[in-house]
């Protein structure tokens, strides 16, 4: 119990610590990678859940990160001024979910509000995760591995073939997305150690639900689908319902997350909806040792930022790869949780003697 | 006039058929004698296609292909090797990460050593333009080539697998691991064996279809879902079946164009999938108790 | 032949084997008894290599065995009939018998192989009869028949057979029980692993009692079945079933 909250509070200090660091050595502008690789370490940690304590994999989290980047996107760039007159829409506008803004040209347009685009966003992932969840979630293994590789194909597909979506080159001008008077979701400089703090809320603010799922009855019964769905059943747990809430969860994690990057990003590409994406979370799952939640987070916020920063270069992709291959090859339960930890147990106890 | 557009549709069905049918062919051989699915079985037609075409630099055609698929198939029993061979008793989940992060490795690889580029073979016969007239329709005489090498694959591969002793023992491998170890048989060498055909068949069929299709460093991943698509609807481990099924699909995915436009082609033919999924996950042609009686 | 010493083994953290020993000599039928569970099937999966030993060591006719794949094993000339028959099922049964030659073949010996072939046609004439038809749409018996000529077409110097009578009707049982009788009387070497413990002991040279994980008896086979805790704890169970 306690120890929950001081890796909470460790987190938030982790947090604050690197924030104080790149301002005092003058590395500011580490903050945006930062923020993004915040974003993608929600999507990581709710396919954590999934993966590790429910035991099913999804190779199109990607499709859901793009779904929630996508309807925002679009909702909040599609120009309404042209239908003023409607009456449907006269009167979304005056309830305030339509809002004018100035456009790039300074044209006046009228568009969905961000906070309406992001409750659409929430609400068409739900309504996706819960169609696509009933079917998927019954098959096993390499079904179920290509059937969500699948799903995540078709919203690739679909995103580089519409141009509503503006096919391959994305949506761009997304503008910002308003928090609090004085703060928003943008890419902007002078908001960039606020959106960085806002990013990482949203990690700490995830990681807490999940803990507590987690060390609630319905982490108990995911854990004990993963173990054997066949004794869970004669257990009494609903394993459908349970894995199909928790792919529902992580969806949600995936579209919140694609929500506010594109907000912070002011646009998205078809890229994000890319294989290669989905791949790249389910490697980071992996390498943070599945089911290790902590694990994960720390090898994301850690593997995203140098992947963004491009310290990888053009092996970006192979990189992954490789992980992928190392980890599942070497140590399937995880980078963190063989070496280091034990590693770091040998180190603190010589210290201990050293100092007593 | 429409029946011309009609056969047009077929043929182009046909080609992409056999494309299809032969990297689902693939999947099943890996399938029946080790149980996993290969991720990277898309990539082999790639590396089969590109090496080709580099090796046609300066050799001839038929040298260039033969050399593409050897080069392949030592590429298919390396990665048996290298990430499979001493696993042991590793799980579904670690396998099919394992063999996506290979198929990223192979991609990667070849994007670094051959560019964006997309490339071809030459026709085999020919050129883009020629054509052979089978009752009243035109028809490519590289069609023909890949209906044709396919064809012979599928035969090859029967006889391989029916009348010689290397091929019964895979099949015994692939029936019950555990027996053939027991019969002697050096199971390992068989799970090496078996990527390395199926990597040979991958490649040939690359050389084959690249004067139409093209090859391109990314078109594996894709090439892989159809392939699977194919396995699935032919019900999996069943290596003829997956021919009917791959031409079922490629064909079609290419009527399709006509009710929708082509850039949604790939989603068809994935929806296609999940619908048997969910559906009927033995196949079409089999029936459950069948799908269990694994045979190439 | 065969020397078995202090062997552990263990699925996981489920140790099954705890420190076993037994032999088996040149030309002896020796079986082994056993509940359901006591982990017959474990030590000689271990034996032929399909499973890992902890630890203990493994010996063939003087060779360190314990750590080689079952494919070398088997051409050493140690053959299992395992549980189950497990048969390959979509081929005939003439090549089902063929691939249990694939050590004869290996060492080039095509003359022996037709030669052992009509050996089993003649130890089994229900398999020459069916020599084309599919062997899984055989009867269990005949399974077994096939499963036992397929070991044997390796030409193995020692033949293990697992629970063989499983799931036969008694007159099949006694057929493949006096197969095995005659597998010893020309001189082969048996270790028969049984639950119908009577018929086994009463054709075994010698005896070993298996529970859960320990040999807790063993001596000849005769005296294992005078003996009275084995009457009561093994033959018992087999009176009843008679008495069905
Ligand atoms: N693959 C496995 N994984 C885990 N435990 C196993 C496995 N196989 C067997 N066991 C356990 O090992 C023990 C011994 O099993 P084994 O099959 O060797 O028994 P047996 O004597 O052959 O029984 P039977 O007479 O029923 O065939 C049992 O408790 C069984 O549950
Ligand atoms: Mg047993």
């Amino acid at each position: 119990m306690f120890q929950r909250f001081r890796h909470i509070t460790a987190l938030a200090a982790a947090i604050a610590a690197v924030q104080l660091l790149t301002a005092a050595t003058g590395k500011e502008f580490f903050l945006t990678q930062l923020t993004m690789a915040g974003y993608y370490t929600l999507v990581i940690i709710g396919l954590c859940l999934l993966m590790g304590y429910a035991g099913q994999i999804s190779l199109g989290h990607a499709g859901f990160f793009a779904i929630g980047g996508y309807t925002s996107a679009v909702l909040t760039t599609v120009d309404l001024s042209a239908w003023k007159a409607a009456p449907a829409i006269s009167l979304l506008a005056k309830s305030g979910i339509l809002t004018g803004r100035a456009d790039l040209y300074g044209g006046q347009i009228l568009t969905v509000h961000p906070w309406a685009a992001f409750l659409c966003a929430l609400c068409i992932t739900i309504v996706v995760a819960f169609l696509i969840g009933v079917p998927v979630l019954k098959l096993k293994g390499h079904y179920l591995a290509m059937a969500t590789l699948g799903f995540g194909t078709i919203i690739y597909s679909v995103v580089l073939a519409t141009s509503r979506f503006g096919a391959a080159d994305g949506i761009s001008s997304v503008p910002a997305f308003p928090l609090l008077p004085g703060l928003a979701v943008t890419g902007g400089s002078s908001q960039r150690v606020a959106n960085y703090y806002f990013a990482w809320l949203l990690v700490t603010v995830g990681m807490l639900l999940l803990i507590n799922l987690i060390h609630s009855r319905v982490g108990r019964a995911l854990r004990s689908i993963h173990g054997a769905e066949d004794a869970a059943g004669a257990m009494g747990v609903d394993a459908a319902r349970y894995k199909l809430n928790t792919f529902i969860l992580s969806a949600v994690y995936a579209a919140v997350a694609g929500v506010f990057l594109t907000h912070y990003n002011g646009g998205i590409g078809p890229s994000e909806a890319s294989i290669m994406k989905s791949v790249r979370y389910v490697a980071i799952v992996a390498v943070g040792g599945m089911g290790s939640l902590w694990g994960t987070l720390i090898m994301s916020a850690v593997l995203n930022f140098l992947s963004l920063r491009g310290y990888f270069g053009t092996f970006d992709d192979a990189v992954f790869g490789s992980i992928l291959i190392a980890v599942m090859l070497f140590s399937p339960e995880g980078v963190l949780k063989l070496d280091i930890r034990s590693l770091v147990g040998r180190w603190i106890r010589t210290d201990r003697k050293a100092g007593a | 006039m429409f029946l011309e557009l009609f056969f047009q549709y077929l043929v182009a069905g046909l080609t992409y058929g056999t494309i299809y049918a032969v990297v689902g062919i693939g999947f099943n051989i890996i399938y029946n004698t080790t149980g996993i699915i290969n991720f990277a079985q898309g990539e082999f037609v790639m590396l089969g296609g590109m090496t080709a075409v580099s090796l046609h630099a300066f050799l001839p055609l038929p040298l260039a292909i033969a050399g593409a698929v050897l080069v392949t198939m030592a590429v298919g029993g390396l990665i048996e090797m290298l990430f499979i061979r001493w696993l042991v008793k590793p799980s579904v989940l670690r396998m099919i990460i394992i063999t996506i992060g290979v198929s990223i490795l192979i991609r990667e690889g070849a994007l670094h050593l051959w560019g964006e580029g997309i490339r071809s073979l030459p026709y085999f016969t020919g050129n883009e333009v020629s054509a052979i007239e089978i009752g009243g329709v035109r028809v490519s005489p590289q069609v023909l080539w890949a209906l044709g090498v396919a064809a012979i694959v599928v035969l090859l591969l029967n006889v391989f697998f029916h009348y010689t002793m290397l091929g019964r023992e895979m099949r015994a491998c692939a029936s019950n691991r555990d027996a053939a170890a027991l019969c002697g048989i050096p199971t390992r060498n068989m799970v090496t064996l078996s990527f390395v055909v199926s990597a040979g068949i991958g490649a040939l069929a690359g050389c084959v279809v690249s004067p139409i299709t093209q090859t391109q460093y990314g078109i594996g991943a894709g090439l892989a879902i159809k392939g699977f698509t194919v396995a699935i609807l032919g019900g999996l481990g069943n290596s003829m079946a997956a021919v009917g099924a791959g031409f079922i699909l490629g064909i079609l995915e290419s009527f399709s164009i006509w009710v929708m436009p082509t850039a949604y082609k790939d989603a068809i033919s994935i929806t296609i999938l999940l619908a048997m999924l969910f559906a009927r996950p033995s196949g079409l042609f089999g029936n459950s108790e069948a799908a269990r009686l694994k045979e190439f | 032949m065969l020397k078995v010493r202090n062997l552990d083994v263990a699925y996981g953290s489920l140790s099954v084997l705890h420190h076993l020993s037994l032999h088996v000599k040149q030309g002896e039928i020796v079986t082994i008894i056993g509940a359901n569970g006591a982990g017959k099937t474990t030590l000689l999966r271990t034996i032929t290599g399909l499973l890992r030993p902890r630890s203990g060591s493994i010996r063939f006719r003087e060779e360190e065995i314990g750590s080689l794949p079952t494919e070398n094993i088997v051409s050493r000339g140690c053959s299992l009939v395992p549980e189950g028959r497990q048969v390959f099922a979509a081929m005939p049964v003439r090549e089902n018998l063929l691939l249990g030659a694939y050590v004869q073949f290996k060492r080039g010996r095509r003359e022996e192989v037709h030669r052992d072939l009509e050996r089993i046609y003649g130890l089994f004439p229900v398999l020459k009869q069916r020599e084309h038809q599919l062997a899984g749409t055989l009867s269990g018996g005949e399974q077994q028949m096939l499963a036992i000529g397929r070991a044997l077409m390796a030409g193995p110097s020692l033949i293990m057979l697992d629970e063989p009578s499983m799931g036969l009707a008694p007159l099949i049982v006694k057929d493949i029980f006096a197969i095995v009788r005659q597998l010893g009387k020309e001189g082969g070497t048996v270790l028969l692993v049984e639950q119908n413990a009577r018929s086994a002991l009463r054709i075994a040279d010698r005896g070993y009692v298996l529970e859960n994980g320990r040999i807790v008896l063993e001596g000849a086979a005769e005296n294992l079945l005078a003996n009275r805790e084995i009457q009561r704890a093994y033959l018992g169970k087999d009176v009843d079933a008679e008495n069905k």
